[in-house]
């Protein structure tokens, strides 16, 4: 059932809203994520990059059916062409799809990270593996003895990484595995990934150091508002804003301090406060009355896809 | 290091001794205060049953107690005894305080480690089983029952069970540690624990509702911890989780707590005792107060400060020895930090 041109994972007009309470007893669905448009093919890096509160870490829950019982989640994801469902992320999760978390809250505080590291796998094999894979991230061998509170942050942040590669995952979900680590800890733990990537895996990188992720990654997602407005090869992305499709890419290039490191006007809009139709369109250069009509569908443009209808 | 650790532990200990000496002080301060308050006069008690008794008689019997002196004397001669190590001897059952302790302390140590270990292992079962299905129906019955049992007063539940068990059914006997009529020396340990077992059962209902409640919410905590968060995403079932992380990191607070409920258990060991007329401390410290035997009361009283404390000490031990976190040095030769 193995297609090899199928795409690994594909996530389609992903919605995820929440259940809350509002004052007293008024119960409303607070939307956080919608038309949420990805995919990852086997031996690619995507980097998913978006301010805070853009819905990332989101998406790594929702793919892994992780999201709390007040949660409703919408749209499709399909894992190697089969429907993602609840019983399939259940069988998936930990062998074939594995996420690296962003902070060593995911740790528990009482069990030593070795043990921590090679899961609930007791057979010798998996103790060889750990041990290989904390010597790649420089984690000495007296490690594995440590409690998380002993740890530093770098360190405990490669204990959380090492903790998918120890599995043999096809898709690998890293949510900002990088902050705290030493530049050249992230640059070994990226190429680690990179070379998962080499061998046919395939990988989603959260992340906010989009420097980092430029020289990783092949395709980045551009996330806004909960929503994908980009995906493009990783070349336009360092060609510059010309090579960009969505304004708020550009706006993106833009802001970041080795470009012009200038910021665009406005703010993010929240969940529960979106705007109608574009949800970029109220800081938009470009926005036209057509804009607020509708959220513009997901479309093909010079080799990636963006959702703007002025895009060219 | 060594050298640093050994003052660091020297050090412990003596802040420790301090707060127990003044503990017990004050306890027996207060203990004595509120003896010298009570309205009931002891030799009134003492000479109740035996008949006309002149006033020169109790002029007699009040002088040989030391009733005479002022307060503050009394206090006093019975402190400088007591660090002689003499606790003094009972008005009521004119044998040395100590002696009646000790004598008394064994049926009552049998009846609350029993109710003990019996409300500590229900307890935590009852908490797991809530936890992990909570929000579910067996969660809020076990939740509801324990509601009722937190709220239910010791003596009446004993009551209950008196009526129940030993008067309806005649499964347990009504009261005492041993049957009636025979020699304490011919009594077998299957007597004892027969005798025991209503008493005990009373008491472990009192505080297994508490242990349970108190393991429920931290296994939730536990459970919707990132942690366990993560150990899901990794494919670990709910069984495979319970195993490594909840259990784990339930169980240090509920032995901590079981430790620190010595006090609770000490005041619901009196009312069980009085109910099921079982001759232990709780059954002799109501005794003393109700005929005003000063000695007894404040021997006893003492030695339930320095067991509850006890308690509650070895509660912190647990928690520094258990908990990787609280201990003051990290591991032996490891490089912390890169």
């Amino acid at each position: 059932m193995c297609h090899d041109n199928l795409p690994l994972l594909e996530v389609d007009n992903l919605s995820v809203s929440f259940r809350m309470y509002d004052k007293a007893f008024e119960q409303r669905d607070l939307k956080v994520i919608q038309d949420l448009t990805i995919t990852v093919n086997k031996g690619e890096i995507l980097a998913v990059a978006g301010s805070s509160g853009s819905g990332k870490s989101l998406l790594a829950h929702a793919v892994l059916g992780l999201l709390p019982q007040n949660a409703t989640v919408g749209g499709r994801i399909f894992y190697k062409g089969r429907p993602l469902d609840v019983e399939n992320q259940r069988k998936l999760r930990g062998s074939e799809i594995a996420l690296i978390p962003q902070s060593v809250t995911y740790l528990d505080p009482l069990m030593q990270v070795g043990k921590q590291a090679r899961g609930a796998d007791k057979s010798p094999k998996r103790l060889r593996r750990q041990r290989e894979v904390f010597q790649r991230l420089n984690l000495t061998r007296q490690t594995e003895k440590l409690y998380p509170f002993q740890l530093s942050g770098g360190m405990a942040r490669r204990v959380l990484f090492s903790t998918a590669i120890i599995t043999d995952a096809e898709l690998v979900i890293a949510d900002e595995p990088t902050p705290g680590m030493h530049l050249d800890q992230a640059l070994e733990a990226l190429s680690i990934l990179r070379e998962l990537a080499d061998k046919g895996k395939g990988i989603i990188l959260i992340t906010h150091d989009i420097d980092l992720a430029l020289q990783f990654a092949d395709k980045i997602a551009v996330f806004y508002a909960g929503t994908t407005v980009e995906e493009l090869p990783v070349a336009d992305f360092a060609k510059g804003p010309g090579a960009l499709r969505h304004p708020y890419s550009k706006a993106l290039w833009h802001a970041l301090p080795q470009n012009d490191f200038m910021p665009i006007e406005g703010f993010q809009p929240y969940a529960g406060d979106l705007p109608e139709g574009c949800l970029f369109a109220p800081r938009c250069p470009l926005k036209t009355s057509e804009c607020e009509a509708e959220n513009p569908p997901m479309r093909k443009l010079r080799g990636g896809k963006v959702r703007c209808v002025h895009a060219s | 290091m060594k050298r640093k650790r050994l003052i660091n532990i020297s050090k412990a200990i003596g802040k420790y001794l301090f707060r127990v000496l003044t503990l017990l002080l004050a306890t027996s301060v207060v203990a004595f205060v509120l003896a010298s308050l009570s309205p009931i006069d002891p030799v009134q008690q003492y000479v109740m049953g035996a008949g006309a008794v002149s006033m020169e008689q109790r002029e007699a019997i009040s002088e040989y107690w030391g009733l005479n002196a002022p307060p503050t004397e009394r206090y006093l001669n019975w402190l400088s005894a007591i660090l002689r190590g003499d606790m003094g001897v009972s008005i009521l059952y004119r044998q040395p305080v100590a002696y009646i302790i000790a004598d008394r302390f064994i049926n009552t140590f049998a009846l609350m480690m029993t109710s003990w270990i019996l409300s500590g292992i229900i307890g935590f079962t009852l908490g797991c089983i809530m936890g992990i299905w909570r929000g579910k129906w067996v969660d809020s019955i076990i939740k509801r029952v324990c509601l009722v049992l937190c709220s239910v007063p010791t003596f009446w539940l004993g009551l209950v069970f008196l009526l129940i068990f030993s008067v309806w059914l005649g499964w347990f006997p009504i009261g005492f540690s041993s049957p009636i009529g025979i020699a304490d020396s011919d009594v077998s340990i299957w007597q004892r624990l027969y005798h025991l077992a209503l008493p005990a059962l009373t008491l472990s209902f009192i505080s297994f509702a508490n242990v349970a409640m108190h393991t429920r919410q931290k296994l939730v905590d536990v459970l919707e911890s990132d942690y366990v968060l993560f150990a899901r995403a990794r494919g670990e079932d709910t069984w495979t989780i319970m195993k490594r992380h909840g259990f784990r990191n339930t169980l240090l607070p509920a032995i901590t707590l079981q430790f620190a409920s010595f006090a609770e258990l000490f005041g619901g060991s009196v009312l069980a005792e009085n109910v099921f007329s079982y001759p232990g401390l709780g059954s002799a410290v109501s005794a003393a107060g109700l005929n005003s035997d000063v000695p007894l009361l404040l021997g006893i009283t003492l030695f339930s400060a320095l067991f509850v404390f006890s308690g509650n000490f070895i509660a912190n031990i647990i928690y520094g020895v258990v908990d990787p976190r609280i201990g003051e040095e990290r591991p032996h030769g490891q490089a912390i930090g890169d």
